[in-house]
């Protein structure tokens, strides 16, 4: 089976194979070592990076729902400066791309963020314009396109890293965000970003979660997802890398057959700590069976009806 | 080091109209546990439940370790509706434990209903010279377990079992009594109430104190950021799976 190439680029971030971990899932992508050779992986997002660090928000920041959780984290993070110093010297010994994910209030927090890291030893940046949780920044941004393009626009001229920008799926149209983060010179789109969604306690008829409501993520998404995907596929000619409820290798091909370059395993991380190297070897095994030595040639094979 | 593996059920008892002891079998799972760590049970293979439930070690003897609980939910039900030889996926040992390393000749534990849960082990683990005097309280005698407990003062809010009151009321009444002599410490688990209550008498009587929280997890192991307590000083927050789920009871805001 080793003949088989899992190779995939994204502009010019090349990964092993296609699967990534999604930030906010995988801490600073050392807290997994226990569970497997993190090095495997076709790279490592990390969590949300803010300028400063940020507490999150208090409790209850996760709710179960169906097939599903909800979380209004609130982007708690160690902020850049404690990155560098504690998490970075022992991430860039791992053999596998590291995207550090950044978050900001502010259009000048975004560009200060990847000002500072761009100096590091990361391979590239995944710009999060999408949070649900905050009350600056965060969707505020990522429900309009021209704030994203102006995000897109400035971080992309500070850095010569290939930048990600991970969309939400609360739009209207999301293709719309896509082709502005590509004319704006992004390398490439995640998406998605988790819904909007609430849960009520109905003993007490309050929300459960302290920020009323949430993020949706996990299996519920993944159908959602995938059409998302598939509409930014159809219309913008920009690299997409698919998120959304992943917990199988099944998952991951149906993504990567609509015409995602790779994906991202998120919420499934809490679930099955071992899930994406399971992920990797379904890849191959499908691969082997369906006669395909490399799996660009089966990216993008989607035959629709007519 | 944290461990994912299967582990198999070998007992599965009944200790009253609504509480069980789940014992299974494990070598990964038990060689570095300590008690006030729990693990992180996957209930499905599928997505109902979609996340895992976590339970504390209530006893590990060899390989083999319980849990104790009452159905809460589906989580819950599941695991006391296992057959022996039946296997789960399961994470641990995660968070910290509690620390009995410090000198003290008594160790008093007080439980809240279930919070009984993590005291068999921690009882096991004292060294053989410290005594250890249980309080256990819960709403009624049907939640009461006492399992690998002597020594135990019970209470109920209905008066079914033991004394009718708290647990905090009469652990109270026992140090203004001056019922134990030399250095001791507290070990407390229970619901947030109780807690508060244990926290106000600690600090009437400047008292050492550990407590195990609880929170509903996700990942259980520090990734998800989903079960935060905050610090008794307002500066921020702790995780309770990896900064706990234990802490001296000082340092959180309950």
């Amino acid at each position: 089976m080793s003949d088989i190439s899992l190779e995939v680029k994204i502009g010019s971030l090349e990964l092993k194979n296609p699967i990534l971990t999604a930030s906010g899932t995988f801490g600073y992508g050392l807290e997994s070592r226990d569970f497997f050779d993190v090095s495997q992986l076709g790279g490592i997002i990390t969590k949300s990076l803010s300028l400063k660090p940020r507490k999150g928000n208090p409790p209850q920041r996760i709710v179960e729902t169906p097939s599903g959780m909800l979380n209004a984290i609130g982007l708690a993070n160690i902020g850049v400066e404690n990155f560098i110093k504690e998490k970075l010297p022992e991430l860039i010994k791992l053999n596998t791309k590291i995207i550090v994910n950044i978050a900001a209030s502010t259009i000048e927090e975004y560009v200060e963020c990847v000002e500072i890291l761009d100096k590091e030893k990361i391979d590239a940046f995944e710009i999060n314009v999408s949070c649900p949780n905050v009350k600056e920044g965060g969707l505020e941004f990522g429900r309009d396109v021209r704030k994203v393009g102006e995000i897109t626009s400035k971080v992309v001229a500070k850095t010569s890293k290939p930048v990600i920008i991970k969309l939400t799926p609360n739009v209207t149209s999301i293709s719309d965000f896509a082709r502005i983060s590509k004319e704006e010179g992004a390398t490439a789109v995640s998406a998605v970003n988790t819904f909007v969604g609430m849960s009520i306690d109905i003993f007490t008829r309050r929300p459960k979660l302290s920020h009323n409501t949430g993020g949706l993520s996990g299996p519920a998404i993944r159908p959602l997802a995938l059409a998302k995907v598939f509409e930014v596929v159809q219309n913008v000619d920009i690299p997409v890398i698919g998120i959304g409820g992943i917990i199988s290798p099944e998952d991951a091909l149906e993504f990567l057959i609509v015409g995602a370059k790779a994906v991202q395993i998120g919420t499934h991380n809490f679930v099955d700590p071992k899930g994406p190297i399971k992920i990797i070897e379904g890849l191959k095994s499908y691969l082997k069976k369906m006669n395909y030595n490399n799996i660009n040639d089966l990216i993008g094979t989607l035959e629709l009806n007519k | 080091m944290i461990h994912q593996t299967i582990a198999e059920v070998i007992d599965n008892t009944r200790l009253t109209d609504s509480i069980y002891l789940v014992t299974f079998r494990s070598k990964e799972l038990t060689q570095e546990a300590k008690p006030g760590q729990f693990v992180n049970i996957r209930i499905s293979e599928g997505c109902y439940p979609y996340l895992r439930r976590p339970f504390s070690y209530c006893d590990v003897v060899g390989d083999e370790f319980k849990v104790l609980f009452s159905i809460y939910g589906i989580g819950t039900k599941v695991i006391s509706q296992s057959s022996i030889g039946a296997k789960f996926d399961i994470i641990g040992p995660l968070g910290n434990g509690f620390n009995i390393d410090s000198e003290f000749n008594t160790a008093i534990l007080v439980a809240g209903g279930l919070g009984v849960a993590p005291f068999a082990f921690l009882k096991r683990a004292l060294p053989k010279n410290v005594k250890v005097v249980s309080y256990i309280g819960a709403r009624t005698k049907e939640l009461i377990a006492t399992y690998g407990l002597d020594n135990v003062v019970i209470a109920t809010d209905d008066g079914s079992l033991g004394e009718k009151g708290t647990v905090i009321d009469l652990l109270k009444e026992d140090l203004m009594n001056g019922k134990f002599e030399g250095k001791f410490k507290i070990f407390g688990c229970g619901p947030t109430p109780m807690l508060k209550a244990l926290k106000v008498l600690c600090e009437e009587f400047n008292l050492n104190c550990e407590v195990s929280t609880e929170s509903a997890m996700a990942c259980g192991f520090g990734i998800c950021q989903g079960c935060p307590i905050e610090l008794a000083d307002s500066s921020g927050y702790r995780l309770i799976c990896k900064d706990g789920p234990v802490f001296n009871i000082e340092e959180i805001k309950l």
